[in-house]
């Protein structure tokens, strides 16, 4: 018998969690400010006075940086739970798919043909948004099999795509000149670095637009998971559907890449867990992993500035750190279930 | 011939239909004509390979034919919207493969989908659905309105599923799976039912199970059945009419006992059936020549 949460009481939870997480992020960092004396801070920025140094980290450095990580770990998550549902395979996640790094080396291109990559602007995202399609259309022909997209060719497909194109990053990286390097490195391998409000501002409404777009196709996605012909029974258009998918998750990884360079397997472990936890329906797995996804990335980037403060890790370690074990574990798990597909 | 001209009960008919596989060594189906009455149960019989489950196919627009044309109520089939497809006609497969953990009452409820969509008002619902979940008492099991709740309880009693309803499909054997997919089919509440090997992995209890509820569906409600079947006793008992398939092509169309002669099945079968008459039915019985 299937024990699971109710979705109220995982929204509750999950909007508990990320509103903790997002205290103890303004809280923890090089400067400690108590929560006690949050409250005078936030005055001092509601009411336009002078800001204090604390109140300065606080709204100007902390807070933006926190929304921003929330957005990205928000719109990874759902974009990973999505690819499962259209690949019809839990371990998608486009870090692993090698959809971040399509983007990535679009976004390096982007960045060598014209404009900076400390930058957010509109070229390196169309660079990144055009890399991320790529990369799935072509994963997606390569690996399907009759419509099916097995595991092992899937993720195959992907282990070589992601060697191809980071080959090509390397190789872009290396005719940058070194004063650019480190900052492109840590780029590359996934942190959020300063942010402000018009960034944090404009990736809000873009994500929310294309959030509401993917939950929108929920339930035909419950149907997708069942294969082509079964939604094509139940009145969905698969590939219809398939190409609305592609299209909307590869502008979300664009975008995110192009601010956040490549974070892992947040895609991966935030629908997982949830799952376990609430089930398969799509109707509320996507709402839900954004809430999650999002807390998640906050904590994970809190731990990547102070783990070795002052020194600031990229955050893409932490959570290729933590996913990579943990997507370790779920492949053992496959094979000691002993449920072959196919 | 029938027309189906005025009439809004669902009928098929099929002129000089032909598929191949893309990539395929020839036709899978070929040179296919054939009427299908509204409330008719008919079984589409014949060897491995004879192309039972391609024509099924065609039948539910799943593949389009590249010869000839399916006419569903005197309108070829690729003019219906798949919705509007779904809404007559349930398919129920061989077997699908679940790769996430829906209970069976969910993947039951996903019968009601294309009838959700047609209404507006209950396509709100289920977005108040998403966005809250606390708007509706019943929770994640709570799939659109009464109605399809309606639905999706009697389809899972009818199968005798309620015991297992709120379990992972992923936890079930292969005949349990089947009802499942039936049950689904129940709940879509089609005209016309069309079925690929039903009970292939069913034992004699869920075999009569299933001939028997398909049997009331069509007597009741005149749901008009199209069943595929290598199990040619099962197919004579369940249908009046038969239709006999050798490598794509219609070989004989009749009654169970025009079909099954012994004539016929030694030439198909390499004389490896007996045919004699099933002691309480009126029909034919095939068995294994020892």
């Amino acid at each position: 018998m299937t024990r699971r949460w109710h979705p109220a009481r995982l929204y509750t939870v999950g909007g508990l969690l990320l509103a903790l997480s997002i205290l103890a992020a303004l809280s923890w960092g090089s400067v400690a400010i108590s929560w006690r004396a949050m409250p005078a801070l936030f005055w001092q920025w509601i009411s336009g006075a002078q800001l204090s140094p604390p109140a300065m980290v606080l709204w100007e450095i902390r807070l933006p940086r926190i929304l921003l990580a929330g957005l990205i770990g928000g719109v990874l998550a759902v974009v990973g739970a999505s690819l499962q549902a259209l690949l019809r395979n839990a371990l998608a996640d486009p870090y692993v798919l090698g959809v971040s790094s399509g983007a990535a080396l679009g976004a390096v291109v982007g960045g060598l043909v014209g404009g900076s990559l400390h930058e957010a602007s509109l070229t390196l995202f169309l660079w990144a948004f055009a890399g991320s399609l790529l990369t799935l259309v072509v994963l997606y022909r390569i690996s399907s099999v009759h419509g099916l997209l097995p595991v092992q060719t899937l993720l195959l497909a992907g282990v070589v795509i992601n060697a191809i194109f980071s080959a090509l990053v390397l190789f872009a990286v290396a005719m940058v000149e070194p004063s650019r390097l480190f900052g492109l490195l840590s780029w590359l391998m996934g942190s959020i670095g300063s942010a402000d409000y018009r960034i944090v501002g404009l990736l809000f409404v873009y994500s929310l637009i294309g959030l509401l777009l993917l939950f929108g196709k929920a339930e035909q996605l419950n149907l997708l998971t069942l294969g082509d012909e079964s939604a094509k029974s139940l009145g969905v258009e698969p590939e219809r559907l398939k190409r609305f998918v592609f299209i909307v998750t590869a502008l979300l990884t664009g975008a995110v890449v192009s601010l956040s360079g490549m974070i892992g397997f947040i895609g991966m472990m935030v629908p997982h867990a949830l799952r376990l936890l609430i089930g398969p329906d799509h109707r509320f797995l996507l709402p839900a992993a954004a809430v999650v996804g999002a807390a998640f990335l906050i904590l994970a980037d809190l731990m990547a500035r102070s783990l070795l403060a002052p020194t600031e890790l990229p955050v893409g370690v932490i959570t290729a750190l933590l996913g990579g074990p943990f997507f370790l574990f779920l492949l053992w798990q496959r094979r000691q279930g002993a449920i072959v597909s196919e | 011939m029938n027309e189906m001209t005025g009439n809004s009960r669902p009928g098929y008919r099929l002129d000089g239909v032909g598929f191949r596989y893309p990539g395929g060594a020839g036709w899978a189906v070929h040179d296919v004509a054939l009427t299908i009455e509204p409330g008719e149960v008919v079984a589409i019989i014949g060897p491995n390979g004879s192309g039972k489950s391609t024509f099924l196919k065609l039948l539910a627009g799943l593949l389009v034919p590249q010869e000839g044309l399916v006419h569903l109520d005197g309108q070829p089939l690729e003019r219906y919207g798949v919705n509007a497809l779904a809404r007559r006609l349930a398919v129920v497969p061989q077997s699908v493969q679940f790769v996430f953990p829906f209970t069976v009452r969910e993947i039951v409820a996903m019968g009601r989908t294309p009838h959700r969509a047609a209404h507006r008002v209950e396509r709100l619902d289920g977005w108040k659905h998403w966005l809250g979940g606390l708007s509706l008492p019943v929770g994640r099991a709570g799939m659109g309105s009464q109605t399809d709740r309606k639905a999706v309880q009697a389809a899972l009693a009818e199968m005798e599923l309620e015991p297992i309803a709120e379990r992972s499909v992923l936890e079930l054997s292969g005949g349990e799976r089947q009802k499942v997919l039936l049950a689904r089919a129940l709940a879509q509440q089609p005209a016309i039912l069309l079925l690929d090997e039903p009970t292939a992995a069913l034992d004699w209890h869920h075999q009569s199970l299933v001939y028997r509820r398909v049997r009331a569906l069509n007597q009741e409600r005149g749901v008009t059945v199209v069943l595929v079947s290598h199990d040619l006793n099962l197919a004579a008992l369940f249908a009046r009419r038969l239709v006999l398939l050798d490598r794509g092509r219609i070989r004989r169309v009749g009654s169970p006992d025009e079909v099954l002669t012994q004539a016929e099945l030694d030439a198909l079968y390499a004389r490896a059936v007996i045919v004699d008459r099933h002691p309480s039915a009126d029909a034919p019985r095939v068995t294994l020549r020892p």
